[in-house]
């Protein structure tokens, strides 16, 4: 049977990687496998792709799906320089960092706030287990206040949470997702990929070695039993037709830099996902009330991304400029070194 | 006067930071330059914004010379903190202008005095109560033009010349000039000083005056700079801000308000030099500037770069440390470090620029090199070279085209049918292929990491295949050695030689005249790069005393140096070095030099 292909013609198997090295079970396993479907049916370009990350258990991910893509596995905690240097040099390029939360708030966190402060056009998704697996089991910024470790410490320390954060700072795209909800996930992905600026996602992922045992905030079934969702989302890509019908007053759709559709259904209470105080309060809330806010919460599709502040040409990538385009004309050389007589 | 002075002199301004007084030191050095006569200025500031003692040290010499020369022949005294100690500084015989209300009681016999009433003549003479203090440095600079003889229109020329884009601002700028010219005329005309400034021809006609970090940028921006990442930091800030105001002016389409290069003020310089690799692997010209803490802060990052073969151009603008250390004096201390920045076995392209062309050359060659290489490119200038004003011809216009090294484009993949590996030596000069991200061919993406790689770019962590990568980098920087610049030499055919490199070309230059004036000829090289050039080797086996100058404590060159030597040749080397944070001046090499010939081999 001939694979199904998506709309540049492509088979799922073009959006594969190497065989994962992580644990079996391993939440980020499941983003990989959720990023490999959302990048297929978005039909992303392979050699426009640009996986970027720092180090740590997240961070081997990149490998493991869109072989054909650059990727790029840096130093720890610092993926959003090199995202950033890479994005002006060839804004063309589509920016995917994938990152931890050891790598995002703790060693990284100032490069973390700065990108989301110039807002890059990337996707930054954050898997976050609260644990720091490969060094085996410590504590990391994003683990709740008397979480349990393995062996049995508590941890004493107010967590940082990256969408809180980033929501402060004004962050363009702030959503919050769930390793094992491919439904919610996989939309939010896509959306993130579509927005022009930063794109935080932060997916509780969890640790089955180090950090899924009672105690954990960050395990399979506390994030199952208190998952909140905010609405049902769904993504419609702009070269489909929005085919949804639904219910007025029941659906938010954003409309996307690129002329896609993010559809919003109503879950519980109202939720604009255009304030962002309301998410700030909304986060602090659940949070206060034991509880895990999934979904968008938070999206300014108007603001402009680094390199459109930057006025570099959204055609031209400034790595294929030459001589004729970067030096000075003879004359103009001239006059100018006059200028030092 | 017996012993008039012409054209050489060194002069001297102690003023408070702060005050404006560098608007009047520029005026001054501008109205010299224009008659003719060599200017070598010299600024000694302190780590502040207002109200430390600064200097302002000009030399003037008919030879040009350029390096700093210690003690004034003429000072100008507006620094009530440090006026003792300044007089003491004054050569014998030389002449000593200072605010009146200073105290002469205790004061030397064997200078003369030129007494004026600054802070009167400022509340009298100057209308503008908002430029009073700025203005009131030109008047000094009025007394020093009558002393010295500096024609009327020359102060004239030095005012719209420092004010060149300000031309409302001549005016009251002259008339501040002209209330110290008057006040020279009226009370001084009659006491001439032992120095005189006369106009010259044939020495600095076809000159200009210009900073390392203004040449710097000027290297970057014809070297096809597109990204610049920096964090501010003394004494490298002003290269990237020199940046910014050139492509400002060059690098931005009138009509559509685009331009055509990014320059990031980054969070710190781990991020500078990160957005700069990160720009480097995706195909752009890109760089960073900073100083010794800075680089520092870069070792992860250099490391990462030289390990997984990224293009990037780090300047380095040395100041005095460790640590903090002098933020604002001067040092060639960060040789050793640069050159081998990361942990693990690391070598690093190091350029060594003697003076400001070669910051325009080095700036510009330094991306050919890292390109062509596919490492990081250091260059090493100095608070010294990068902040001062230097005399230099103008600069030549680029001739050969960028060399963007080993790019793979999607049609060579599909001639080599895919066939090709990041990391894979096929032209056994140790350095690979690459290809950019956004290379339009199913087959050209690899995965770059810093951590271990083997020829197609898989992670392992086989010890045979680190052993053959890292053995590969090894002989890529080899193969860097003869295509560095090569060191400068001049032998006239001395047994006894100088080596030195960086900012020490001037006092080096001026030493040798010393010395051939006193029968002691020397032939000298300067290195330009590292890994050195054999040429040094074999200039070492030429001479029977080879003296390393260099200004650092523990004579970092000198020890690279030795390294590179047979066993019998190391004896031949000696070690001269100076690190007072304070440009070298010559006698800091004819002083030890002379002595260590008397010591015998």
């Amino acid at each position: 049977m001939a694979a199904t292909l998506n709309h540049i013609q492509l088979g799922r198997d073009a959006y594969k990687g190497a065989a994962t090295t992580l644990c079996a079970g391993c939440g980020h396993n499941s983003i990989t496998n959720h990023l490999i479907k959302a990048l297929y049916e978005l039909g992303v370009e392979p050699h426009r792709l640009a996986k970027m990350s720092g180090i740590g258990c997240s961070s081997k991910t990149p490998a493991y799906f869109v072989e054909q893509a650059h990727g790029f596995n840096g130093v720890h905690g610092r993926m959003p320089a090199l995202t950033t240097g890479a994005q002006l040099a060839d804004r063309r390029l589509i920016m995917l960092g994938v990152s931890g939360d050891g790598d995002t708030v703790s060693i990284g966190l100032g490069q973390f706030l700065h990108m989301v402060r110039r807002n890059v056009d990337c996707t930054y998704i954050v898997e976050d287990n609260g644990t720091y697996g490969l060094t085996k089991g410590q504590f990391s910024a994003t683990a709740d206040v008397g979480s349990v470790q393995k062996k049995g410490a508590v941890n004493t320390f107010q967590p940082i949470d990256p969408c809180a954060v980033a929501l402060t700072l004004g962050c363009s795209f702030v959503a919050r997702s769930f390793s094992g909800d491919g439904k919610q996930l996989v939309p939010l992905i896509k959306a993130a990929i579509a927005h022009r600026g930063m794109a935080l996602l932060d997916v509780v992922s969890p640790c089955v070695t180090f950090n899924d045992h009672d105690g954990s905030t960050k395990s399979y079934s506390w994030v199952k039993e208190h998952d909140e969702e905010i609405h049902d989302v769904s993504f419609i890509p702009y070269f489909e037709e929005i085919a949804i019908d639904y219910e007025p007053g029941t659906t938010v759709s954003v409309e996307m830099h690129d002329g896609s559709h993010l559809l919003l259904k109503k879950l519980g209470a109202e939720y604009d996902p255009s304030d962002r105080r309301a998410a700030i309060q909304m986060v602090e809330e659940s949070r206060g009330r034991g509880q895990l806010v999934t979904g968008l919460l938070y999206i300014d599709e108007s603001m402009p991304d680094f390199a459109t502040t930057e006025r570099i040409p959204a055609e031209r990538a400034l790595r294929d400029l030459g001589e004729q385009d970067l030096r000075l004309s003879r004359a103009d050389f001239d006059a100018f070194l006059d200028e030092f007589a | 006067m017996s012993n008039l002075k012409v054209n050489e002199l060194t002069f001297q301004a102690a003023t408070v930071n702060g005050s404006g007084s560098q608007s009047a030191n520029m005026v001054l050095t501008r109205a010299i330059f224009s008659m003719g006569i060599p200017v070598a200025p010299k600024n000694v500031f302190p780590s502040n914004i207002e109200g430390l003692p600064t200097w302002y040290q000009l030399r003037i010499t008919p030879e040009g010379y350029m390096a700093r020369k210690g003690d004034p022949d003429v000072l100008v005294a507006l620094n009530p903190a440090t006026w003792a100690n300044d007089l003491k500084t004054v050569r014998p015989g030389g002449a000593v202008v200072h605010e009146e209300a200073y105290s002469t009681a205790e004061a030397r016999d064997d200078v003369t005095y030129y007494p004026v009433p600054f802070s009167k003549l400022a509340k009298t003479r100057i209308q503008s109560d908002t430029l009073r203090k700025q203005l009131t440095n030109l008047i000094y600079v009025g007394v020093v033009a009558g002393l010295l003889g500096i024609p009327k229109d020359r102060l004239e020329h030095g005012v719209q010349r420092v004010f060149q884009t300000k031309p409302k601002a001549w005016q009251v700028n002259i008339d501040a000039v002209n209330v110290g010219y008057e006040y020279w005329e009226q009370n001084f005309k009659d006491k001439p000083c032992g120095f005189r400034l006369e106009p010259m021809t044939g020495k600095v006609d076809d000159l200009v005056l210009v900073e390392g970090n203004q040449a710097g940028a000027l290297g970057a921006l014809m070297g096809g700079v597109t990204v610049a990442a920096w964090y501010p930091i003394t004494p490298s800030s002003s290269l990237c801000e020199n940046l910014i105001a050139y492509t400002d002016r060059f690098r931005v389409d009138p009509k559509t308000g685009e331009r055509l290069i990014s320059v990031v003020q980054a969070e710190d310089e781990l991020a500078a030099l990160g957005m700069a690799i990160g720009a480097g692997w995706a195909g752009a010209r890109a760089m960073t500037s900073t100083s010794g803490p800075g680089i520092s802060l870069m070792a992860e990052f250099s490391g990462l770069a030289y390990y997984a073969e990224i293009p990037v151009v780090i300047w380095d603008i040395q100041r005095v440390g460790p640590s903090t250390g002098l933020p604002t004096r001067t040092m060639q201390g960060d040789v050793s470090f640069a050159y081998s920045l990361s942990h693990g076995d690391t070598r690093h392209i190091v350029l060594l620029p003697g003076n400001v062309e070669e910051c325009y050359e080095f700036g510009r060659l330094a991306f050919d090199l890292a390109d062509r290489f596919q490492t990081p490119v250091f260059v090493l200038s100095d608070l010294d070279l990068g902040m001062n004003l230097w005399m230099t011809r103008k600069f030549e216009y680029p001739q050969a085209a960028f060399d963007r090294g080993k790019v793979l484009t999607a049609e060579r993949i599909e001639e080599l049918k895919g066939d090709w590996g990041r990391y894979r030596d096929v032209d056994g000069d140790g350095i690979p292929w690459r290809t950019l991200p956004n290379t339009d061919h199913p087959l050209a993406g690899y995965f770059t990491r810093g951590s271990g790689h083997d020829e197609n770019a898989r992670y392992t962590e086989s010890a045979e295949t680190y052993a053959r990568n890292v053995d590969r980098l090894a002989r890529k920087l080899e193969g860097a050695r003869p295509v560095l610049p090569q060191p400068v030499a001049e032998e006239p055919g001395s047994e006894v030689g100088i080596i030195a490199f960086g900012s020490s070309e001037a006092a080096v230059a001026e030493a040798r005249v010393l010395l051939a004036e006193t029968g002691l000829r020397t032939d000298y090289l300067r290195l330009r790069a590292l890994p050195m050039s054999k040429a040094v080797t074999e200039f070492v086996a030429r001479h029977e005393r080879v003296y390393v100058v260099e200004q650092n404590r523990d004579g970092q060159v000198y020890d690279l140096i030795r390294l590179e030597l047979s066993p019998d040749h190391v004896g031949r080397l000696r070690s001269i070095r100076n690190y007072d944070g304070q440009p070298l001046p010559a006698e800091a090499i004819t002083r030890p030099l002379k002595e260590l010939e008397a010591v015998p081999a």
